[in-house]
């Protein structure tokens, strides 16, 4: 099945009952499969909204009337969701968001990229928040990584986002549909109509400062437990490693293929993947630095995961740098040759040092 | 003793924020009143908006889901779709429909979809402090048209009910106003008719109401009124603009 | 095993089916495989190519930096890829509208003429079964029969014709390659 689709079928098979979406490049399958497989389920809703902005809002109205919802679309999309999105984590509302990404910025190009890292990494609208990141790297896992992004929007009651590229979702790979955990989501937080008892509201405007800063607190915490409690990651052929790929999704596929020819040259070079990229596995990564010294951080982008890996490892281990953005998938080969050329050697480190410079330079190599 | 008057079991018991001579309190009354009557408190989702019935969640009592600036149609059709014998309306200012979420309220309209918008006219940005709305009449003065609002600037005022009853799924759109009694019991008539039409799901209904704003008008109240009679309803006037269910009534009487 | 196979041509050719198909044949099998589409915005020509990996193990980059096989179409898919076949890699080619032939030494290659081929089995549009006929011929990656199930089912019944005469437009291409030795560029 194709990816887009991939995350159709694991959205209706989860629950999901309400979708909205805007047709962008490289996701339309996607909104193409729900118009076609969701309004055949039991109350399954699909719109095509006017705008990405009035799907987002779609969503919210549906997540908050109970019902497990969920949009699509692609960088230059969800750019413009972000307005939802914020108001979604303010109002504690559940959702799923996929993002596919393409090249950037504006409207970039239709080719896989990686460069919304920061945007779906820092809360990607205004204000103090988070959202949950999952990035899937194979078809399994766009289905796997689906149904847990429902799970974990209900159970923190915010946005969730998957996040992946076009690669991922034009590729087709044979996938195994597990079954969905039965929905836990407390009725109290549903906006039903007030009956004949109190009336609720759902509302992230706080005029008070202090009320504000209370809820800031409060989604503090939640992000805090999150942070704690949600982290994934790979780790693939890291015990004898001397060098560690640290990639995610598209990159991470690549990277496992460079690892392959690597080993077979005799280079000892491991992977480091991250699967939530908001919260980012720091512990196991730093665990990781105990005995790895060496890593370098790949990505389809100038360099943004980079910042994370940094964060995480603080001086304890050299970090180098290679990234291809704006749409180029580098091959498995390419990215060998790179590894191969800064893999750990004695006395080489002034060298490596400067590459590494240069790299990173506002202008790149 | 009976009880024939007091406050609608659909409004708190809180005093409200709004400015004296302000319209927004007594559409709320009217709205909360008509719910009652219709029985729907249980029932019932209102889609406050930004501006200043940004609050109405504290002073209607029943289910109530802010919206971003604009977007109260879109979360009101989430809303409905998946509550779809409930009765849900959005609350809604020039601004928030008639520029920043003219694309929602458009698009709504044109889905049919079953809702109501209740659109509060007042010809200015009232909360951000009395700013150049899609409404404000030519001439105008306003924060931010100083001189008065001249077209070759600054546009023209924009009728969105006039806009919105061309669209084939509207169904129900009426212009009205608060500024005398017999006005606020016609605008009452016409959120009723508006709620049951949706209730019988004949489409998107939605009511304006031309609403007095003395304070961004710099005018008394009393005077405030008078000037939504005397320039307001010259551009914007009052009646009803589409009707599908005295369309249909037309056609049974001639045949 | 490890495979990787790029298919590539005009788009109209059935480029993207001949890849499709060999992917889902590959998953009946009961192989690991990925099937990476190149996409464009443009809906009708241009051109379209695909990579599919197949394997016993999980596979690592659905992506191809040296592919094993190349199955090129038209002419210039053949100058975009020939240099990316692997040593020792196979190449097959469309003899019916490519008349150029690869230069490397160290592949093998195989001229098919798949179009005339078709129209001779009286299936004017079957050349990309033509073509995987020979494909799995000299490859052997599955067997003919999974392979032609796999093609039918991806096909649907829209007639029921169509499975036999995709197997005549097979069965010729299958053996036009057997008694053929492959050349080598020059």
């Amino acid at each position: 099945m194709q990816g887009n689709c991939v995350i159709g079928e694991a959205a209706i098979r989860a629950g999901c009952r309400f979708y909205a979406g805007y047709p962008i490049t490289p996701q339309n399958e996607l909104t193409e499969y729900m118009a076609e497989h969701l309004r055949k389920t039991d109350g399954g809703v699909f719109i095509q909204s006017e705008s990405e902005i009035a799907a987002i809002n779609m969503i919210a109205g549906a997540s908050a009337a109970g019902a497990r919802s969920m949009t699509s679309s692609s960088s230059p999309g969800i750019s413009l969701k972000q307005e939802g999105i914020s108001s979604m984590a303010a109002c504690e509302l559940p959702g799923v968001i996929v993002n596919m990404m393409r090249g950037g910025p504006g409207l970039g190009n239709i080719r896989p990229s990686q460069g919304d890292y920061f945007q779906a990494t820092r809360g990607g609208g205004h204000g103090d928040y988070r959202t949950i990141v999952l990035a899937p790297a194979t078809g399994q896992e766009l289905a796997d990584l689906t149904m847990d992004a429902f799970d974990l929007a209900d159970k923190y009651r915010t946005p969730v986002m998957i996040l992946a590229d076009g690669m991922m979702g034009q590729m087709m790979e044979p996938v195994v549909f597990r079954k969905p955990k039965p929905r836990q989501y407390p009725e109290c937080y549903v906006l039903k109509g007030a009956g004949n008892g109190k009336s609720k509201f759902i509302r992230g405007l706080i005029l008070d400062a202090i009320e504000m800063e209370e809820h800031n607190w409060k989604l503090a915490r939640k992000y805090n437990l999150i942070s704690q409690k949600e982290t994934r990651c790979e780790i693939h052929e890291a015990k004898d490693a001397e060098m560690v790929i640290v990639a995610y999704g598209t990159a991470a596929r690549v990277a496992k293929g460079a690892i392959r020819r690597l080993r077979s040259m005799g280079l000892k070079v491991g992977l480091f993947r991250p699967i939530s990229l908001w919260p980012f596995p720091t512990r196991e990564l730093r665990e990781l630095s105990e005995h790895i010294k060496h890593f370098i951080v790949f990505e389809m982008s100038t360099g943004q995961m980079l910042d994370d890996v940094r964060l995480a490892l603080q001086g304890f281990a050299n970090i180098d740098f290679f990234g291809r953005p704006g749409g180029v998938v580098p091959t498995p080969a390419e990215l060998s040759n790179v590894v191969s050329r800064r893999y750990p050697q004695k006395d080489a480190y002034v060298d490596r040092f400067l590459r590494f410079k240069v790299v990173e330079g506002p202008f790149g190599p | 003793m009976k009880k024939i008057f007091g406050r609608p079991r659909s409004l708190k018991p809180t005093p409200t924020h709004y400015c004296p001579g302000c319209g927004h309190s007594i559409v709320h009354r009217l709205v909360a009143e008509v719910i009652d009557e219709m029985d729907m408190r249980g029932t019932s989702i209102g889609v406050p908006p930004a501006g200043c019935a940004v609050l109405a969640y504290f002073y209607f009592d029943i289910d109530m889901i802010e919206a971003p600036h604009g977007r109260g149609p879109a979360l009101a059709t989430g809303v409905k779709r998946v509550l779809p014998n409930h009765l849900v309306f959005s609350y809604q200012g020039d601004g928030d429909l008639a520029a920043i979420g003219t694309a929602e309220s458009f698009h709504a309209a044109n889905r049919g979809e079953n809702i109501t918008i209740i659109f509060i006219n007042n010809a200015v940005y009232g909360m951000t402090g009395g700013q150049m709305a899609p409404t404000t009449i030519l001439g105008q003065k306003t924060t931010t048209s100083p001189p008065g609002r001249t077209p070759l600037l600054d546009g023209y005022p924009v009728q969105m009910s006039e806009i919105l009853a061309q669209l084939r799924g509207a169904a129900y759109i009426e212009r009205c106003t608060v500024n005398s009694p017999p006005a606020v019991m016609k605008t009452k008539r016409a959120i009723r008719k508006a709620f049951q039409y949706q209730m019988d799901k004949r489409g998107f209904s939605m009511v304006e109401v031309l609403s007095p704003c003395p304070t961004n008008w710099k005018m008394s109240a009393v005077d405030a009124c008078k000037w939504i009679d005397e320039v307001m309803t010259k551009e914007f006037p009052l009646g009803v603009l589409k009707d599908i269910g005295a369309k249909e009534a037309g056609k049974e009487k001639k045949s | 095993m490890n495979v990787k196979t790029i298919f590539s041509g005009f788009g109209g050719q059935g480029v993207l089916m001949m890849g499709y198909s060999l992917a889902h044949g590959a998953m009946m099998h009961g192989f690991h495989v990925t099937y990476l589409p190149a996409y464009g915005a443009e809906m009708r020509g241009g051109t379209a190519n695909c990579t599919i990996s197949l394997g016993d193990e999980e596979i690592a980059s659905p992506i191809a930096s040296e592919p094993d096989y190349l199955v090129v179409m038209n002419a210039p898919s053949l100058y975009t890829f020939q240099n990316r076949l692997a040593k020792g890699g196979i190449l097959f080619l469309n003899a019916s509208i490519i008349e150029a032939r690869p230069t490397r030494k160290d592949i093998t290659f195989y001229a098919v003429p798949c179009a005339e081929m078709a129209e001779e089995v009286g299936n004017p549009r079957a050349a990309n079964v033509v073509m995987m006929g020979a494909f799995l011929q000299k490859t052997g990656i599955i067997r003919p029969e999974i392979y032609l199930k796999s093609l039918e089912t991806i096909m649907g019944s829209k007639k029921k014709t169509m499975p036999e005469s995709n197997r005549k437009a097979f069965d010729a291409g299958f053996r036009f390659l057997e008694s053929v030795n492959g050349g080598t560029g020059r």
